[in-house]
């Protein structure tokens, strides 16, 4: 008897407790409908030396920079407040459209708020030889992270 | 005999009205008669559950145009326009990508009355410049002081309810601004103290070479469900936005105006 109300009270306070966390756990997907972080980005020889290539942009938010060495793979994602830039071939730059922050094709910030370069993703071949792109390793510039051999891949 | 002869009757409508407030309808839900007396008033605003929340007395000073600008009860009447242009603009809009734009450019061209969800987003424009109004004349009168302490506090709250309702009311129409808006305002979550992963003291929480906190789960995630602003962002929003937000607001509001009453009703001019 002298057991019960501390026991009955440990009890309610458990059940309430886990009742918050399962209900904190519920708002975190364990399945996500979006684009997979890693892509197969086709063969080499599908794109032109010295050229920003946009076919990956709208599907993956990424750009293919062919150079007469190799590749490498920029996330279109502005390091300013995380908007879209846009790749302007006659102007040789990307530009941001929300606050116009702007990027040399090296991913490089050179106008606007950005107050860093664009990020690159780990490029690589795969065993099938195609170029694959993988976004959740990320190199940075200012952490001197491009020199990373997986953030250029050679040809 | 002949006293009563001499009385005339009593008109109809008197008649009628008398039978009506007479029966036990009427009395079980009017059970004090009319305020026609000061405790017979008091007794009806006591017995009132919506009148219960407001004051019995007021100063008339208090109540002066020049002196409340009538801006709190500006803002409530713009939180019930809300409630009832957004609970008809519900019949017509789904929170999906597939469909959300469409249907907000169907709301304005081919909805009867297509400024419904014009005048649902001025209310909003109009509610937010309101509060701002009230708080800076609660603030510029000194209403904010004791006992009135704890009111300024939920209002404080209230105020920033109201700016989450029109932040989470912006990404509803789904265009670009909408988007776009909302995916610079979600990435501040990614500041968060601990529980945003480019937040101070993240790194922190850590098993090993494990981080508990990253992109895939801090709060700017649990916030759009999903790494950025889509489908999940989307839903969580609409959800937020017609339920969650003002369901919240209005239990604090009916706080907000209860205390009026109990902290000594509208505080008199300075």
């Amino acid at each position: 008897m002298i057991w019960s109300l501390p026991i009955g009270w440990a009890a309610f306070s458990a059940a309430c407790a886990s009742s918050l966390v399962a209900t904190a756990r519920f708002l975190f997907p364990n399945v996500l409908f979006e684009p997979p972080q890693a892509f197969k980005a086709g063969f080499p020889g599908e794109y032109n030396v010295g050229e920003v290539d946009t076919r990956w942009k709208d599907a993956f938010s990424v750009w293919i920079v062919r150079q007469p060495e190799g590749f490498y793979a920029l996330i279109a994602v502005c390091t300013h407040l995380g908007c879209s830039p846009n790749w302007l071939a006659a102007e040789a730059k990307f530009k941001c459209p929300c606050h116009g922050s702007g990027f040399y094709a090296s991913g490089i910030n050179f106008e606007g708020p950005a107050p860093r370069p664009l990020e690159r993703a780990r490029i690589v071949l795969a065993d099938d030889g195609q170029i694959l792109v993988d976004k959740s390793t990320k190199f940075q510039f200012e952490k001197g992270e491009w020199t990373n051999p997986e953030a250029f891949l050679k040809i | 005999m002949a006293t009563n002869a001499t009385k005339p009757p009593e008109p109809f409508l008197t008649r009628t009205w008398d039978y009506i407030t007479d029966t036990q309808i009427w009395k079980s839900i009017f059970r004090h008669g009319m305020p026609s007396t000061s405790r017979n008033r008091v007794l009806v605003v006591m017995t009132n559950v919506f009148l219960h929340l407001h004051p019995v007395k007021i100063r008339k000073s208090g109540v002066r145009l020049k002196f409340t600008w009538c801006m709190g009860g500006l803002t409530f009447f713009l939180f019930l326009v809300e409630t009832f242009t957004g609970l008809l603009l519900m019949f017509y809009y789904r929170p999906t990508v597939a469909y959300a734009y469409m249907d907000i450019i169907d709301l304005a061209e081919q909805v009867p009355l297509g400024i419904m969800r014009e005048i649902h987003r001025w209310g909003a424009h109009a509610m937010v410049i309101t509060v701002w109004l009230h708080m800076f004349r609660v603030f510029m009168t000194g209403s904010y002081k004791p006992p009135r302490e704890f009111n300024w506090n939920v209002g404080v709250i209230l105020l920033v309810l109201t700016l989450l309702l029109s932040f989470t009311g912006y990404l509803l129409p789904w265009d670009q601004l909408a988007i776009w808006a909302i995916t610079v305002g979600s990435n501040m979550a990614r500041a968060t103290p601990l529980l945003g992963y480019e937040g101070p003291g993240a790194q922190l929480l850590a098993l090993g070479d494990v981080k508990m906190v990253h992109a895939g789960s801090d709060a700017r995630f649990a916030l759009l469900g999903g790494r950025f602003v889509g489908e999940g962002a989307l839903l969580r929003f609409y959800v937020l936005h017609c339920v969650g937000i003002p369901l919240i607001a209005g239990i604090l509001m009916a706080v907000h105006f209860w205390r009026v009453r109990k902290d000594g009703g509208i505080s008199g001019p300075v």
